[in-house]
């Protein structure tokens, strides 16, 4: 049985994120077994294991992207997964997701808009602001990222690095309490790893918090509070970098480190 | 628009018209197109009236694919069967018919529309169908992620489409479409027989006044070329927009 994340939660503080029970099935296919994940506000949590271990799943059930068989996901005092009639829940998870940044291993930014459409589309459409606000807030989150001067440029006229900064600031604009990272570096050239790096350290330094599903080990290390290993639909091992890397409890997690940190 | 007499052993179909008038009308053999300059006015009129038709039915087939083609992929059951039976029939019958029924046969069910509107609505329904066909593979061909992109920032399922997904689909498909309104322009010649005076109709009244039919039918199919000319100029205007915004 994988370790009992309860145990780690601190007493007397409501978890910012709260999964309780996550299991997921697709169709045989048992993908989470009963994971249950609590993280603290401010809190960078890193998710590792090798692929098809599950942990891109249960990162796309915070935002039920991928919808629980069972269990729940909440935000805050809200339930994500809520059991609702569908055009209700249709309702609900478009506001909570307003309160999810994600941002993805293929960046997927909107072809069709440039730059700047793309991080106000969002906020224009569902915040009703007005285009000079919008536009300010375009401007804001772009220095963020280190981007302003690339702001009327379309997506395919971007490197790698720079179109997963921008699908950063795309997020971001949407002022999210959470932001989750799927991989967010392992589509890029190894020299455009650095400058989205940094742009999540920044983030980072803000107290933002972050869930972040990644293979490499040492930005994991040197940036997060708290990491899972997980393996097969389980959460293996967790604690803190200094403990999983250095000094791991489970075999599975040091067969698992020994091949990405050994090399 | 019944012919005033009946060609013997014929049912009077206006190609037999001409014929007659050709061979017993009296005109003489040979060429002379020294009588198309007299028909000029008459001819750009008739270019008008296709161009008209061309553009309004071409608006009706696009925005009309768009929303056949999201019904086709996104619509529940309830809504997108009839839909699919509504496609089906004007996929199956001939323009032609179709044309017949929107001008001659709705009017029994107390349905009058003028041609022009009659024209533009069979052919921009006619060509909605295939625009529909295509815009269903454009948004199948757009990537699930952007999909997914979309709604992780709270937009709705409508907005996603709305916003993301068929603009996306529209782009990638514009070079068949644009071949569906070459076709379209090509077909709008048959509203010539519910009496729009386009460039067909008007070639034709031509013909019966000259009994000039080679003349004029090459006339005719020279501003028939020219338009397509500007009509793919047009095209390739948009496919050019598009493409730098990819």
């Amino acid at each position: 049985m994988p370790v009992k994340q309860q145990d780690k939660a601190m007493p007397n503080e409501q978890p910012f994120i709260d999964v309780r029970h996550a299991q997921k099935q697709f169709g045989e296919l048992e993908v989470l077994k009963d994971i249950s994940l609590q993280v603290q506000k401010g809190q960078i949590v890193a998710i590792i294991g090798p692929s098809g271990s599950g942990k891109s799943t249960l990162l796309r059930a915070i935002n039920d992207l991928d919808p629980l068989t069972s269990g729940e996901v909440w935000l805050e005092d809200k339930q994500v997964n809520k059991k609702l009639p569908h055009r209700q829940y249709e309702k609900h998870i478009n506001k909570v997701r307003q309160d999810i940044g994600m941002v993805f291993q293929h960046f997927n930014l909107f072809p069709h808009l440039t730059v700047r459409q793309n991080i106000t589309l969002a906020p224009k459409m569902l915040k009703d602001i007005p285009d000079a606000e919008a536009n300010k807030l375009a401007e804001e989150q772009l220095a963020r990222v280190g981007l302003s001067d690339r702001i009327d440029f379309y997506p395919s006229q971007l490197s790698g690095g720079q179109k997963q900064r921008v699908a950063i600031a795309r997020a971001l604009a949407m002022k999210p309490k959470v932001m989750l990272f799927d991989e967010a570096t392992s589509a890029l050239d190894p020299e455009l790893v650095e400058e989205v790096n940094l742009a999540m350290k920044a983030l980072a330094a803000e107290h933002m918090t972050m869930l972040i599903v990644t293979h490499e080990m040492g930005f994991a290390e040197s940036v997060c509070d708290r990491v899972l290993f997980m393996d097969e639909g389980v959460v293996v091992e967790e604690g803190p970098p200094g403990v999983i890397f250095k000094n791991p409890k489970s075999d599975r997690t040091r067969n698992f480190l020994r091949k990405h940190l050994g090399g | 628009m019944a012919p005033e007499w009946v060609f013997p052993g014929s049912t009077g179909g206006r190609g037999s018209i001409e014929r007659f008038q050709y061979k017993h009308g009296g005109a003489e053999m040979g060429l002379d197109f020294s009588v198309v300059p007299e028909y000029f006015d008459q001819l750009l009129l008739g270019s008008f009236w296709t161009i008209a038709v061309m553009l309004v039915s071409a608006v009706i087939s696009f925005f009309g694919g768009i929303i056949l083609a999201v019904i086709a992929l996104y619509a529940p059951a309830i809504i997108r069967y009839p839909f699919r039976a509504f496609s089906f029939v004007f996929m199956g019958t001939p323009l032609l018919l179709q044309l017949f029924l929107i001008y001659f046969g709705l009017i029994q069910i107390g349905i009058d529309l003028p041609a022009f509107v009659a024209g533009v609505i069979g052919l921009g329904l006619h060509f909605a169908v295939y625009n529909s066909d295509i815009i269903q593979a454009g948004i199948l061909a757009v990537d699930k992620g952007q999909y997914e992109g979309a709604r992780t920032l709270g937009l709705s399922k409508g907005q996603t489409i709305r916003k993301i997904i068929v603009p996306q689909a529209v782009r990638t498909v514009t070079p068949p479409i644009g071949n569906n309104m070459v076709a379209l322009l090509k077909d709008s010649a048959l509203v010539s027989v519910i009496g729009v005076t386009e460039l067909t109709l008007s070639s034709q009244l031509a013909i019966s006044n000259t009994f000039r039919p080679f003349e004029f039918y090459v006339a005719a199919a020279a501003c028939y070329y020219v338009i397509n000319l500007g009509l793919e100029f047009g095209l390739r205007r948009i496919e050019l927009r598009i493409q730098a915004a990819r």
